[in-house]
């Protein structure tokens, strides 16, 4: 992502990226993640509270990234899997290792992996990234 | 509301346009328009351009000016939409609305996108600005990537088929040989696209539309303005429909909410049902995006959008001929200008000027631009005399 992030970006988004923390409405009992500041459902009324998801969670699909973006091509081939962490709720997310092992219906646990290289400073972006669990 | 007609519509040759800037790409296509329609300068009253992200791939912001400078139609109003490739439809849309509300009785709509001043690898980056930037961007993915995971979960939910994949780009390039202004106005064979290079598993190279250079627009009038035009187009029905940035967000990976919701509102606008549309253009961005807005546009049954390709319901001749003038894959995808182009496509048919193309008998078309993975649906329903 060359020249999109910043120390700043990095900065705001370290708690759900480095530790999986979401939001959840303690009004209606809705979990968010990635973390939503405003209900969806109960808009104002909701009460929103920081929220620890476990880390793991299961592959509903997936794709492997042949050619990859700016900033990515180190890493491909590539897997990326969107991941249910709790019903309803999912995030996309790379998941690491032979992306030939990655199925359908397969667990995942977070592993805290470096991301990218951002802009023409070279900084290190790290965030989270999934891996198998055996079967 | 005020009924409003387009009656002039043109665009550029698609393509890799490496001798053409893109303020030359938006001044061509307006001149044809303007041309076509046979009006002048002095009759436009207001400008709308489609642009997705010129700032990311020229460096250059502030298009509405840009525009309304270059076609030499200053110091008339002019503005910009920005909905990633739902860009065009969009501006139209305005546009539309801008005759509807009584403000304006004659408009130009237009769309357009250099994409090629870059290398591929940046505007496949820079694309990515029409998705999550914090949660798909940063993780590495793509457009390609995005659509495969919606293939993948196709496949799994219905058994949607690669061959049922390859005969939409199939289909799709043997209309655009006689598109004169296609980018890609050769046949492929559906071996051809199931040998090409993956990109995003499932998701090969010749299931992509391309990344192209190039410009649209049409001229909007008011139904009084337009009794002096020579076979006026009707705008019967406009809807459109927001959706979460982020696939993940969704419930469905397998229909666009977007779709179904923008084409709920057109239709019923329009007092039609799906079975009355005579030709319909879609946003074949990626092959399983045409096969999904079958589906979600009410032409078969949620999950028998592969067999309906395969059925061969899809071509010039069939039940529901779509993207008879090439689509996305064939024509081109210069993401801003792809919605206007759908409709100066559309209007060649209702017109009956399609020469080669011609769909027989073509009274009503409807057309589907799609913003992002989904983030935006735009719906246009458009008759010509002998449908009212």
């Amino acid at each position: 992502m060359p020249q999109m992030s910043s120390v700043p970006i990095a900065w705001r988004l370290q708690q759900p990226r480095y530790r999986l923390i979401g939001t959840i409405c303690t009004k209606c009992n809705t979990s968010y993640f990635p973390p939503r500041s405003l209900c969806q459902t109960c808009r104002d009324k909701g009460k929103i509270e920081k929220h620890k998801f476990p880390g793991t969670g299961k592959i509903l699909t997936y794709t492997v990234i042949r050619i990859a973006p700016e900033g990515f091509a180190e890493f491909a081939p590539y897997a990326i899997a969107i991941i249910e962490l709790e019903p309803g709720v999912t995030v996309a997310g790379q998941v690491v290792g032979d992306p030939e092992q990655v199925k359908t219906g397969r667990k995942v646990k977070t592993t805290f992996r470096r991301m990218y290289t951002d802009g023409k400073d070279g900084l290190l972006q790290y965030g989270m990234k999934w891996e198998l669990l055996d079967q | 509301m005020r009924r409003v007609a387009i009656v002039g519509a043109g665009y550029t040759k698609f393509g890799e346009c490496w001798d053409k800037s893109l303020r030359r790409l938006a001044q061509e296509a307006g001149m044809r328009a303007l041309a076509d329609a046979q009006v002048e300068g002095k009759d436009i009253e207001a400008l709308f351009v489609g642009n997705m992200t010129a700032g990311r791939f020229i460096g250059q912001e502030h298009l509405s000016a840009l525009a309304a400078d270059r076609m030499g139609l200053t110091p008339i109003p002019s503005t910009r939409i920005e909905a990633a490739c739902a860009s065009g439809a969009l501006a139209f849309r305005k546009a539309l609305m801008a005759i509807q509300s009584g403000q304006h009785d004659i408009v130009v709509a237009g769309g357009v996108e250099k994409m090629t001043d870059v290398g591929g690898d940046s505007a496949v980056a820079s694309l990515m600005g029409a998705a999550d930037q914090e949660w798909e961007s940063q993780i590495g993915l793509t457009f390609t990537g995005l659509y495969a995971l919606i293939t993948r979960a196709h496949m799994q939910q219905y058994g949607t088929t690669s061959e049922q994949l390859a005969l939409v780009s199939v289909n799709n390039h043997k209309n655009g040989v006689h598109n004169p202004n296609a980018q890609y106005p050769f046949e492929i064979t559906v071996e051809q696209v199931l040998k090409s290079p993956l990109i995003a598993d499932p998701l090969r190279l010749l299931d992509c539309s391309p990344i192209t250079d190039g410009a649209a627009t049409v001229v909007l009038a008011s139904e009084e303005a337009a009794k002096r035009f020579e076979n006026p187009i009707w705008v019967i029905g406009s809807g459109q429909a927001s959706d979460t940035i982020a696939l993940h967000d969704r419930k469905s990976f397998t229909e666009l909410q977007a779709t179904i919701v923008s084409s709920r509102v057109a239709y019923k606008q329009a007092g039609i049902r799906p079975e009355q549309v005579d030709l319909v253009e879609v946003h074949d961005c990626f092959s399983i995006n045409e096969i999904i807005a079958i589906e979600d546009l009410g032409f078969c049954k949620k999950g028998e959008g592969g067999k309906f390709v395969e059925a061969g319901k899809i071509a010039r001749d069939g039940e529901r001929p779509i993207n008879t003038m090439g689509g996305l894959k064939s024509i081109g995808h210069p993401v801003g200008a792809t919605g206007i182009r759908q409709l100066a496509d559309l209007v060649t048919q209702l017109r009956g000027k399609a020469g080669k193309l011609q769909v027989n008998d073509a009274k009503i078309g409807l057309a589907l631009n799609i913003g992002g993975s989904g983030a935006t649906g735009v719906t246009h329903i458009l008759a010509n005399q002998n449908a009212l």
